[in-house]
C-alpha cells in the first residue's frame, strides 16, 4: 500500500505530529466558564442575575459585618462611635455571652459545670457517632448522663449514683436470666432496677449530706443554648428507644397492641409541637398525683420525646418494611423466637437502613427546641427576646442577636446533617 | 400443620397460656389491657383529683360566652362581644388562610429552585444550594422573628404616608407599605342582587361564574383534543379560551358596580382608612413558612426529577420529541408521582408550623382559643384538647386525599 502512496502522494507523513496544547477556548478556565457559566444566551443573563444578587448580598452585609464593635457597654454607645455609620453591635455578644449560652439565672460562679459536660458530651458522642473508635470508649458514653446531671443540677453525688446503680442491677439480672428467656429477663431486669431505684430514694434521703460537693441549681434556672442542647440530646436519646418499641408494637401481630401504638403514633403526628407544649405547661400536671410536683423542664422533656418517639418509630416503620420478607422467614426458619429473630436479624438491619431518617429528625427535634420559648422557658430564642431585648441597653440590636442565633444553629444542624451524608456513605454496603 | 396444631380435647394446661404460641399472645394481651387500664385509671384518678382540690370541672360553656378581647385581623366579622366559640373559628379561618397561602407560594419558589439545582449554570446552582441549605438548618420560629422584625423596624410608620404632601406617596398610587402591613384597595360591588347595595351573594355569585367559565374553557379544551386526534391539526384555542374567562368577568363587574375603596391618606391624621390591611404579622408569617418550606419542597422537586432515569429522556428525545415537550409529556408526569406525596406532608407541615403565628401575635387557631381565651377562662384542659381536635381533623383529612392520590397514581402492574 504505501508504495502506492509514495507514487500517487506528493507527500506522505512518516512520523507523529507532537501533541498540541487543547485550543484556549477549549480547555481550562475558558472552556468550563463557557459551559457553566454562559453556555447559552439565557445562561448568560441567569449567570449575570445570579453575580448581581450575591454581590448585592456580599456588599450590604460584608462591610456590616467588618465594621462591628466588639467592646462597648450599650447600643447608645455603639451608635455615638458610630455617628450614623452603618455597622454592627456585636458588643452585646461579648457582653451577654453567658447569658446566651447559660441563661440568665444560672449562677455565675457554676459556668464552668455545664462547659464540663459540653466537653464529656463530644467524648460520649464521638464512639456513639464513629464506630471506627475503640469500643472501650462507650464506658465514657455510658457514664455520661449521669455526670451530665451531677454536673448541671448539682446537689448529692448519691443521686445520680443510686441511679447508676438501678440501671448496673437491672442488667445484672437481665445477663443472668436472658439465656433461659428473653421476656423474663427483660422485664426481670426492669422490676430489679425499679425496686433499686425506690430503696435507694430512702437511703440518699438519709445519706445525703446537707452542704453538697456540687451546689443545686433547679430546673427553672437553666436558659440559652444549654437548654437547647440538652433538650436535643436528651429528647432524641430518649426517643429512640421508644420510637423502636412504637414501630415494632405497630408491626405486631396483636390487634390490641397494635392499635394503641397507631393511634398514638397518627395522634401525636396529627398535632403540632407547640400544642403538645401547651400540654406540658398548662396540663400535664393535672395528670401527676396532687402531691408530686414535676418541674417544667422534665414536663417539657416527657412531650418532646413523645412527640420525636411518633416521627422516629414512622422512620424505622419504614426500614422494617424495606426488608425483604426472606430474612423475616430465614428467622423464623432458623426456629428463632420473636426477641431472638428481632434482635439478631431484623432489627440490625432495619435500624441500619433508617440511620438517615432519625439524623433527619433529630435534626428537625433540635431546631424545634427552640419552640419552648413560646411557653416562656428561657432557651436562646426566649433569652434574645425577652431579657436582652428588653434591657434598656440592648433594646433594639435585633440582626446581631437573630444573626447569632441562626449560625449557632445553622453550623449544628448542618454539621449533623453533613455527617448523616457521610454515614449513608460509609454504610452502602450493597454494591450497586 | 394443621393436623398437628390441633390439641387433642381435654389437654389444656395453664401453663399453655404462656408457653403455647397459640395462647401466648391472648395472654400478653390480656396483660398489656389490664396494664393499659390501669394507667389510664391512675391518670383519670389524678385528673379528678386535681380537679376538685382546685374546684374545676370539665365544661365547655365558656365557648357560648363573651370573648372580651378583639382580633385585628378577620375574615368574618367579630368584635369583642363575639362568643368565645366565634373567636375560635376566626382562629381557624385565620390558620386555614395563612396555610393556604404559604403552599401556594413555598410550592411556587420550591419548584422554581428545585428546578434551579439542576440548572447546568454552575453559579445557579451553587447558589440555589446555599438557599436551601440556609434555611433548611435555622429553625423556622429564628426566620419568622426575623421577617416579622424586618417588617416592624425596618419598614416606615404609617405617618410617613399621611397628609397633604407625604414623606412617601403610595406605591403605584395604591399600595402602602408600613410597620403595621400592607394597605391596598378592597373591591366592593355597589350594586347587590334585586337593587340595594352590594352584599357577600355577589361574592358567591362571581365565584359561580368563574366555576362556569372553568368547565366552560376545558369544553374548548376537549373538542380541540378531539379534532387533533381526529385530523391531526390543532385548532388554535387560546383567543376563545381568553374570551372565556374574561368576558363573563368584565360584563359582572359592569353590571353590579365593581369598584375599589383605595387607602386614603388624608382621611385620618393617625392612620390610613380603608382599603385591605394585610397586617405585618400574617406577612411574616406567610412569608417565613413559605422561604423555609421552600427549601424542603426543593429538595423533594430536585429529588423527583432525578429519580426519572436518564434513559427516559433519551428515549423521549430519540422519538423525536422537543425539550419542552419531553419535560412536559415525559419526566413531569413520572417525576411527580415522586415529588407529590412529600409534597403534601410538607403542606401538612405547613399547617402545622403556622401555630408558630403565637410568636408574632398572628390570630390564628392557636393564639385565640388556646392563647387569649385559654388565659382568660382557665379552661387549659377543655381549650388544649379542642386545638389538638381541630389539628387532628386538618391532618387526618389531608392524609386521607393523600391516600386517595396515592391509591390513583400508584404504577398499575399485572
Amino acid at each position: 500500500m504505501s508504495d502506492t502512496h509514495e507514487h500517487s502522494i506528493a507527500f506522505v507523513r512518516t512520523t507523529e505530529i507532537a501533541q498540541q496544547p487543547a485550543p484556549l477556548n477549549a480547555a481550562g478556565p475558558v472552556k468550563w466558564m463557557r459551559d457553566n457559566l454562559f453556555a447559552t444566551w439565557a445562561n448568560a443573563l441567569l449567570t449575570v442575575a445570579a453575580a448581581y444578587v450575591l454581590f448585592l448580598l456580599i456588599s450590604s452585609t460584608l462591610p456590616w459585618i467588618w465594621g462591628g464593635l466588639w467592646t462597648t457597654s450599650s447600643l447608645s454607645e455603639c451608635r455615638e462611635i458610630l455617628q450614623g455609620q452603618s455597622a454592627a453591635c456585636f458588643s452585646v455578644l461579648t457582653e451577654r455571652w453567658n447569658q446566651l449560652l447559660f441563661g440568665f439565672k444560672y449562677p455565675a460562679e457554676f459556668y464552668w459545670r455545664p462547659t464540663v459536660a459540653l466537653v464529656l458530651m463530644f467524648f460520649a458522642l464521638a464512639p456513639v457517632l464513629f464506630f471506627d473508635l475503640p469500643r472501650k470508649l462507650l464506658i465514657i458514653t455510658a457514664l455520661f448522663p449521669f455526670a451530665a446531671y451531677w454536673l448541671i443540677w448539682g446537689g448529692t453525688i448519691w443521686t445520680p449514683l443510686f441511679a447508676m446503680l438501678g440501671f448496673v442491677v437491672g442488667y445484672f439480672v437481665y445477663a443472668r436470666y436472658v439465656s433461659n428467656n428473653f421476656a423474663l429477663g427483660f422485664f426481670g431486669g426492669v422490676a430489679a432496677a425499679i425496686v433499686t431505684w425506690y430503696l435507694s430514694g430512702f437511703i440518699v434521703s438519709a445519706i445525703a449530706p446537707s452542704q453538697p460537693l456540687l451546689a443545686a441549681v433547679p430546673s427553672r434556672d437553666l436558659g440559652g443554648f444549654m437548654l437547647n442542647l440538652m433538650l436535643g440530646l436528651t429528647c432524641v436519646s430518649l426517643s429512640i428507644p421508644l420510637g423502636i418499641a412504637l414501630a415494632l408494637g405497630r408491626q405486631s401481630s396483636m390487634p390490641l397492641i397494635k392499635w394503641v401504638c397507631v393511634i398514638f403514633i397518627e395522634f401525636i403526628r396529627g398535632v403540632p409541637l407547640i400544642t403538645l407544649l401547651f400540654v406540658a405547661s398548662v396540663m400535664l400536671a393535672y395528670f401527676f398525683p396532687p402531691e408530686a410536683t414535676v418541674d417544667l423542664f422534665l414536663r417539657v422533656v416527657i412531650m418532646i420525646t413523645m412527640f420525636s418517639a411518633a416521627y422516629i418509630a414512622e422512620v424505622i416503620r419504614g426500614g422494617l418494611a424495606a426488608l425483604p420478607k426472606g430474612q423475616y422467614e430465614a428467622a423464623d426458619s432458623l426456629g428463632l423466637d420473636y426477641a431472638q429473630a428481632m434482635r439478631l436479624i431484623i432489627l440490625p438491619q432495619a435500624l441500619k437502613i433508617s440511620i438517615p431518617g432519625i439524623v433527619n429528625i433529630a435534626v428537625g427535634l433540635f431546631k424545634d427546641t427552640t419552640l419552648v420559648s413560646v411557653i416562656s422557658m428561657f432557651d436562646l430564642v426566649g433569652m434574645i427576646r425577652g431579657p436582652i431585648l428588653a434591657s434598656t441597653d440592648w433594646n433594639g440590636v435585633y440582626w446581631e442577636l437573630l444573626g447569632f442565633a441562626a449560625v449557632l444553629f445553622f453550623i449544628v444542624c448542618y454539621g449533623i446533617s453533613q455527617y448523616s451524608q457521610w454515614l449513608e456513605r460509609r454504610l452502602a454496603t450493597d454494591h450497586r | 400443620m394443621s393436623t398437628l396444631s390441633d390439641p387433642p380435647e381435654g389437654s389444656f394446661r395453664l401453663s399453655m397460656l404462656l408457653n403455647d404460641t397459640r395462647y401466648r399472645s391472648l395472654t400478653l394481651q390480656a396483660v398489656a389491657a389490664i396494664a393499659l387500664a390501669l394507667a389510664l385509671y391512675y391518670l383519670y384518678s389524678n385528673l379528678a383529683a386535681n380537679l376538685r382540690a382546685a374546684g374545676l370541672n370539665i365544661s365547655f360553656s365558656f365557648l357560648g360566652s363573651s370573648a372580651g378581647y378583639d382580633i385585628n385581623q378577620t375574615l368574618i366579622d367579630y368584635n369583642s362581644q363575639s362568643s368565645n366559640f366565634k373567636a375560635a373559628i376566626v382562629g381557624i379561618l385565620n390558620t386555614l388562610l395563612v396555610a393556604i397561602l404559604a403552599c401556594i407560594t413555598a410550592t411556587i419558589l420550591g419548584v422554581f429552585a428545585g428546578v434551579l439545582r439542576l440548572s447546568n449554570n454552575w453559579l445557579v446552582r451553587k447558589l440555589m444550594a446555599g438557599y436551601v441549605e440556609i434555611f433548611r438548618n435555622i429553625p423556622v420560629l429564628i426566620w419568622i422573628i426575623i421577617i416579622f422584625t424586618i417588617l416592624t423596624a425596618v419598614m416606615p410608620g404609617a405617618r410617613a404616608y399621611l397628609g397633604e404632601e407625604p414623606e412617601r406617596g403610595l406605591i403605584g398610587g395604591i399600595f402602602a407599605f408600613t410597620n403595621r402591613g400592607v394597605y391596598m384597595p378592597a373591591p366592593f360591588f355597589t350594586n347587590g342582587f334585586g337593587g340595594g347595595e352590594g352584599s357577600g351573594l355577589n361574592w358567591l355569585m362571581l365565584i359561580a361564574v368563574l366555576v362556569a367559565s372553568f368547565f366552560g374553557a376545558r369544553a374548548v379544551t376537549q373538542s380541540a383534543n378531539r379534532k387533533q386526534e381526529a385530523t391531526g391539526v390543532r385548532p388554535n384555542t387560546l383567543l376563545i379560551n381568553l374570551a372565556i374567562w374574561l368576558l363573563p368577568l368584565v360584563i359582572f363587574s359592569l353590571i353590579f358596580g365593581l369598584s375599589w375603596d383605595m387607602p386614603d391618606p388624608l382621611a385620618n391624621r393617625f392612620n390610613l382608612q380603608g382599603g385591605i390591611q394585610i397586617g405585618a404579622p400574617l406577612i411574616a408569617l406567610w412569608f417565613a413558612l413559605s422561604i423555609y418550606t421552600g427549601a424542603f419542597i426543593a429538595e423533594n422537586v430536585r429529588a423527583g426529577i432525578q429519580a426519572v432515569s436518564n434513559g427516559q429522556t433519551e428515549a423521549a428525545a430519540a422519538l423525536g420529541l422537543r425539550p419542552n415537550r419531553v419535560m412536559s409529556l415525559v419526566v413531569l408526569p413520572q417525576a411527580l408521582r415522586v415529588i407529590i406525596p412529600p409534597l403534601i406532608s410538607q403542606y401538612l407541615n405547613i399547617t402545622k408550623n403556622s401555630s408558630l403565628a403565637i410568636a408574632v401575635g398572628y390570630a390564628d387557631i392557636t393564639a385565640t382559643l388556646g392563647g387569649i381565651t385559654l388565659n382568660q377562662t382557665g379552661r387549659a384542659i377543655e381549650c388544649v384538647l379542642l386545638l389538638m381536635l381541630f389539628y387532628l381533623v386538618i391532618s387526618l383529612s389531608i392524609s386521607a386525599v393523600m391516600n386517595v392520590y396515592n391509591n390513583s397514581m400508584k404504577l398499575k402492574e399485572r
